[in-house]
């Protein structure tokens, strides 16, 4: 566990020092949702209508867009290396990577979610539903493209690969998490699709750092 | 189950097997359209265009034949580290990306006049269309690296987490759907269907089948013969080639069980 948590407060000092990358993701997130209004049109109904699903897909593609430095600074300098080699399992300092990235991306991003479903004229009964569904959602997000993050490594054309490895994994994510909100904004339970939500994100955290270790590993050979 | 996993084995093996195949695959797809296409009744309702489902069918089958093919070549590349499973993954994932999109094709091709629109957000559509993507991801993926073993070696782990992931996907699609289900569609999935056009769509499924095998006989070969060539280059055996035949057939088998002997 030291290894889990020594790697997990040494990504977080990074982050932290260069603190730019954390508000890029949310920087991101912003000017993606801005976009909307301007491709729909601005009358309140239909933004209204549209704003649950938007603030998930744009989550969806910040989240994506910071994979890549999960491992490329370390694979690329070496240290990725000197961790395959560590006599600590690779799954768990695998896992303390996706939480660190996890708390830089995934964590801005539920914060700056209800502002950005303020401007869009979501109904504030989805409030809470929303944040509750980014919470089980995003951890499933750093999870699922971890394995993506580490597939790529020393691919050329790297960044937009991964989009097109990743993107069809999150689907599921996606449709959940819209599906919540919507229920909320309906004035129906939404428990079935925050258990479902809750049900990914479990089957994410057991199965998920052992396919990224795998993918670390093969590219270490 | 191992032993076949050596190059020199599987092409003395398909050596006999491929014209066989071959030969059942023309006459099963002559035979399939034969029936398809002429000697079988039209629908009541949807006239000739119930004869695009003889193609539509089979190729949707195919699609996700071939991926649950890769995702066991793969795992068995992962696990025994078999340089021909590999090589079955790759070749597969073109020929299945190829199926799912006819599937796609001729599914729009025949909702236009029965459904009066191209594209559906049907749950169906939507999940052959990820399944689409996941193939397009695998061989961008395989193809993307300059060391080829390294290349099918990130697929295989992909194809492995796609396999786990193409049910909660079909799930979630299924879910999504009818939380947004339209008013009403003309569902594919009415009445049974006549025994009629079994005769016909069992017949184009087989031979879809075999054909894919073929196919991938002729893939795997291709790549075989390919490395084969770039191994005899390597070792500069093409400029002491004996007169020998026994030496050169030696040769030969040196050369394909190169990198299965690693």
């Amino acid at each position: 566990m030291n290894g889990f948590f020594a790697i997990l407060r040494r990504d977080l000092s990074l982050a932290l020092r260069q603190g730019a990358d954390s508000v890029m993701v949310v920087a991101f997130f912003i000017v993606t949702t801005t976009l909307f209004p301007f491709g729909v049109g601005p009358e309140a109904n239909i933004l209204a209508r549209i704003a649950s699903g938007v603030i998930w897909v744009s989550a969806l593609l910040a989240a994506m867009l910071s994979l890549e430095r999960v491992f490329q600074t370390d694979y690329e300098d070496g240290t990725l290396e000197l961790l395959t080699l560590s006599p600590v399992s690779l799954e768990l300092l695998v896992l303390g990577k996706v939480l660190a990235h996890w708390l830089t991306t995934g964590l801005p991003l539920i914060i700056a979610a209800p502002l950005m479903a303020l401007m869009l004229n979501m109904d504030q009964d989805g409030f809470i539903t929303l944040m509750v569904a980014m919470l089980l959602g995003t951890p499933a997000l750093s999870l699922i493209g971890a394995i993506g993050a580490a597939l790529i490594l020393g691919a050329r054309r790297g960044g937009v690969l991964v989009s097109l490895l990743v993107l069809p994994l999150y689907i599921p994510v996606l449709i959940f998490g819209a599906g919540a909100v919507e229920a909320a904004l309906l004035g129906i339970s939404a428990t079935a699709q925050l258990q479902i939500m809750a049900a990914i994100l479990l089957i994410a955290l057991a199965a998920t750092p052992f396919a990224t270790a795998n993918a670390v590993r093969q590219a270490m050979e | 189950m191992h032993r076949f996993a050596k190059p020199s084995v599987f092409l003395k093996l398909t050596d006999p097997i491929l014209p066989w195949l071959a030969g059942a695959t023309a006459i099963l797809i002559a035979a399939g359209l034969y029936f398809a296409l002429f000697a079988s009744p039209i629908d009541y309702q949807q006239g000739d265009t119930v004869r695009i489902m003889y193609l539509h069918v089979p190729a949707a089958w195919m699609g996700l034949f071939c991926y649950v093919g890769m995702a066991i070549c793969g795992a068995m590349s992962l696990i025994w580290k078999h340089p021909l499973a590999d090589i079955c993954a790759r070749a597969t994932a073109p020929i299945g990306a190829t199926f799912t999109a006819l599937c796609l094709i001729t599914g729009s091709l025949w909702g236009e006049p029965m459904w009066g629109t191209w594209w559906v957000w049907d749950a169906r559509l939507t999940s052959m269309l990820i399944l689409l993507f996941l193939y397009l991801g695998y061989i961008a993926l395989v193809n993307a690296f300059d060391d080829p073993e390294r290349g099918s070696k990130a697929g295989s782990a992909l194809a492995l987490v796609g396999a786990i992931n193409v049910p909660i996907v079909k799930f979630s699609v299924d879910w999504w759907n009818t939380l947004h289900q339209p008013a009403s569609i003309v569902r594919m999935d009415g009445p049974a269907v006549d025994p009629s056009m079994q005769l016909p769509l069992a017949l184009m499924i087989l031979g879809f089948t075999s054909y894919y095998f073929v196919v991938l006989i002729l893939r795997v070969r291709l790549e075989l013969n390919e490395r084969r060539i770039r191994a005899l280059q390597l070792s500069g055996m093409f400029d002491e080639r004996p007169d020998h035949k026994d030496a050169g057939s030696r040769n030969y088998e040196a050369g394909h069980n190169m990198e299965a002997n690693q």
